[in-house]
């Protein structure tokens, strides 16, 4: 756990880095997750042996972060607060334009995926049914 | 009684503790709220948290700054949360190198349509110019999203709200909206959630499933690369 937790402040730090040196306007994070993501296609790609790719308490740990990624932005929802007052002036375009703009984006971009992507074959676990009467409680 | 609340408040207040109990625990009651209505997409827990913290703090008067010092370290976890979506992109790999094309296609169609009609429709209902340069980036993961407002004259804690309520609303329509129009493939809905509602809408979908995870992180990932270069280049044709 606390191995999976250094390789993840680890990687954040080397996007810190790499975005310091070559001053790239994407936040380290980000570098950071490709970085990561390269890693570990690399490690499945030539395997060392006896060496897994993915070590169970490194998967559980970010499927521990991920299952709980919503908590985390709360904070920073919560600075609405101190915009109150742009809020009030302008609050019929900032709504409008939040739902159209946010419901247009998911439907092109889902949209254009659907229309030029293969199709997979039926057994393939890409298509889901239908909804669920009750889903599983998301974050 | 009311002095010796005030008595135990006012140091309490000044500690991160009490903002972080506070933050987690609205957090929880969002999730028991939205369990009690049936695991329903419309009680977002992120949303119900996020205005009772808000209640709190107005109502005792305290300043964003003050809450923001405690509830940092709750916000400094969406680094390693961040870092911690390259593991299903890494396991997805393959299938994200076989629909590359279509991904690069979609991820410029939904960044631009993001973009230009954030702008357009603040523009179009009288907006200044300010509100719709903070709206321009709201789609990308917040980090990325501060960080480009900063850039081109935006207001950075608006957009920063913008971009969290624009993942939820993704989050909460997104599902439903696709599968009224017949998209009905774990790969697209989690492209159009990481590209169009950045983390919030992604963590949704990757909580039911890993290849919608693997191509939700993908989503965030390029659109937060597209946008930081695209958007200064697209505002030098609006002056």
């Amino acid at each position: 756990m606390l191995i999976a937790f250094l390789t993840l402040i680890g990687c954040q730090l080397a996007g810190e880095m790499a975005r310091a040196a070559f001053a790239l306007p994407i936040p380290g994070p980000v570098i950071g997750m490709f970085l990561l993501a390269a890693a570990l296609a690399l490690r499945s790609r030539y395997p060392k042996a006896g060496e897994r790719t993915f070590d169970d308490a490194f998967e559980r740990t970010a499927e521990t972060l991920i299952a709980n990624m919503g908590l985390l932005f709360v904070p920073a929802g919560v600075g609405i607060i101190a915009e109150a007052g742009l809020l009030r002036q302008e609050w019929l375009p900032i709504l409008v334009a939040l739902f159209g703009s946010t419901v247009l984006g998911v439907a092109v971009t889902g949209l254009v995926m659907h229309w030029t992507m293969q199709p997979r074959k039926p057994q393939a676990d890409t298509a889901f049914g239908p909804i669920p009467a009750r889903p599983r409680i998301q974050p | 009684m009311n002095r010796a609340l005030q008595h135990l408040w006012t140091p309490l207040a000044a500690t991160p503790l009490l903002w972080l109990a506070l933050t987690v625990a609205a957090y929880v009651a969002g999730q028991m709220i939205q369990r009690a209505v049936r695991g329903s997409a419309l009680a977002s827990p992120v949303l119900i948290a996020i205005v009772l913290v808000a209640c709190v703090v107005l109502a005792t008067g305290t300043s964003y700054q003050t809450y923001f010092a405690g509830a940092q370290f709750i916000n400094f976890l969406l680094g390693p949360a961040t870092i911690a979506l390259a593991v299903p992109l890494a396991k997805n790999l393959s299938l994200i190198r076989s629909n590359f094309h279509s991904i690069c296609l979609a991820l410029l169609a939904g960044s631009m349509t993001s973009i230009v009609s954030g702008v357009a429709i603040v523009w179009l209902l009288g907006g200044s110019r300010t509100v719709a340069l903070s709206m321009a980036p709201k789609a990308v993961t917040t980090p990325i999203a501060v960080a480009v407002s900063e850039q081109i004259g935006g207001v950075p804690a608006l957009t920063a709200a913008l971009a969290i309520l624009g993942g939820i609303v993704a989050a909460v329509v997104g599902q439903q909206l696709l599968h009224g129009l017949r998209v009905k493939d774990w790969r697209a809905h989690g492209l159009a959630a990481g590209v169009a509602g950045s983390g919030v809408a992604a963590a949704q979908v990757a909580s039911r499933n890993e290849l919608g995870a693997a191509f939700a992180a993908l989503g965030i990932g390029l659109n937060g690369l597209l946008t930081a270069l695209l958007l200064p280049a697209l505002l030098l044709l609006w002056r």
